[in-house]
């Protein structure tokens, strides 16, 4: 067996006696097949049980472990050693978020964020269950499903370099989700998150760098999702000038 | 907890710039190559005899009712293009202060611009 081992510098911060975060550094042994997650759960069972991270499926489902590997916002259970050995690994807490413990940060704003943007049905009118569930053709699922396969890990607001400025921005994850709800056919809200669009802090707080699709470990491609709606707000500026509400 | 009472949301008027902004930069990344090719290679190197590019004909041009409306489309909107990118960048860079007067200044500049080209094909006439 080969006994390589590969270096990972961790930025610590414990609220109740660091008055700033530092950088701490781990050796840990190398192979080809370990993930900056396992690595992780190395060093806790094996050098250091006071490092804190958050992770539960170990296979980019549940979006809990995103950190900064190498400046870049990744899922530690989707990025491997391999692609940096024999240069070493510097993980930080996700950007743009405020830290609560070493990689573990404070979700909050986020989480806030999706919820406002109403993202659950709003049907035209109640749809009694004995008439049977809504059917929608394969198109109309089309429209919509990429969008729905975010799973909140929240890379692209550490991607975000709008968010970064301004944190009233409602960011790349929120407006896809809402574009996911706006554009499925079972919806009839779109006329109550149109409002949330139009405002600088919606679609136009974007300016289309494009990096949270760069990031996103599913392939959701919020910034598409945007633009579409940049689209769609344009449409309704242009129907309010006449229409006004 | 989610607050039960409805926001206030108010409307941002950026759709107008924004298509501008997007017209301009449709009419500067398909037109502008072109524009250089021919007047800054094919002209010079002899390639395109360059009488077809003589005063005459370029005036005869401009102040022909299409002439002078692709001239003003030409100019104009990828100078809407260029100020509305200046204006978010000034923002990307973090310069806070004064906002208001920095959209004034970009987007009355690409107005005052676009006003004297109109006024200038005007008096070609």
């Amino acid at each position: 067996m080969n006994a390589s081992t590969i270096t990972i510098d961790i930025l610590r911060y414990r609220p109740e006696m660091d008055e700033k975060p530092f950088t701490q550094s781990y050796e840990v042994p190398y192979s080809a097949d370990l993930s900056v997650l396992e690595s992780l759960q190395y060093i806790k069972d094996h050098l250091d049980s006071t490092v804190s991270f958050r992770w539960s499926c170990r296979m980019a489902i549940c979006g809990s472990c995103g950190m900064m590997v190498n400046g870049v916002p990744k899922l530690g259970c989707k990025v491997f050693l391999r692609d940096y050995y024999p240069k070493k690994v510097t993980l930080a807490p996700l950007a743009n978020f405020p830290i609560e413990r070493d990689l573990v940060v404070v979700m909050d704003d986020f989480i806030d964020k999706l919820e406002s943007v109403k993202p659950y049905l709003i049907p035209e009118k109640e749809k009694d269950l004995a008439t049977g569930p809504h059917q929608q053709t394969p198109l109309q699922m089309e429209k919509f499903k990429q969008f729905s396969m975010c799973i909140n890990c929240g890379l692209c607001y550490a991607a975000c370099p709008q968010y970064a400025l301004d944190k009233k921005f409602t960011g790349p994850a929120a407006l896809a989700l809402l574009a996911r709800y706006n554009r499925d056919s079972r919806d009839n809200g779109e006329a109550e998150r149109m409002k949330i669009v139009n405002q600088e802090e919606g679609v136009w707080g974007c300016t289309f760098v494009g990096y949270c699709s760069v990031v996103c470990p599913k392939d959701v491609d919020p910034a598409a999702a945007i633009q579409l709606l940049k689209v769609d707000s344009s449409k309704d500026y242009l129907i309010g000038m006449f229409k006004p509400d | 907890m989610s607050n039960t009472t409805e926001k206030t949301y108010t409307r941002s008027h950026e759709p107008i710039f924004w298509g501008l902004f997007g017209a301009g930069g449709m009419l500067t990344a398909f037109l502008t190559p072109v524009m250089i090719l021919i007047t800054g290679i094919l002209i010079p190197l002899g390639l395109i005899d360059s009488k077809h590019l003589s005063y005459e004909k370029v005036h005869l041009f401009a102040t022909s009712w299409y002439g002078a409306a692709i001239v003003l489309v030409l100019v104009a909107l990828p100078l809407w293009h260029t100020l509305h990118r200046i204006y978010h960048a000034l923002h990307d860079l973090g310069i806070k202060r004064g906002r208001d007067l920095q959209q004034v200044f970009c987007y009355g500049f690409a107005f005052a611009v676009s006003i004297f080209v109109f006024t200038l094909l005007l008096q070609m006439f």
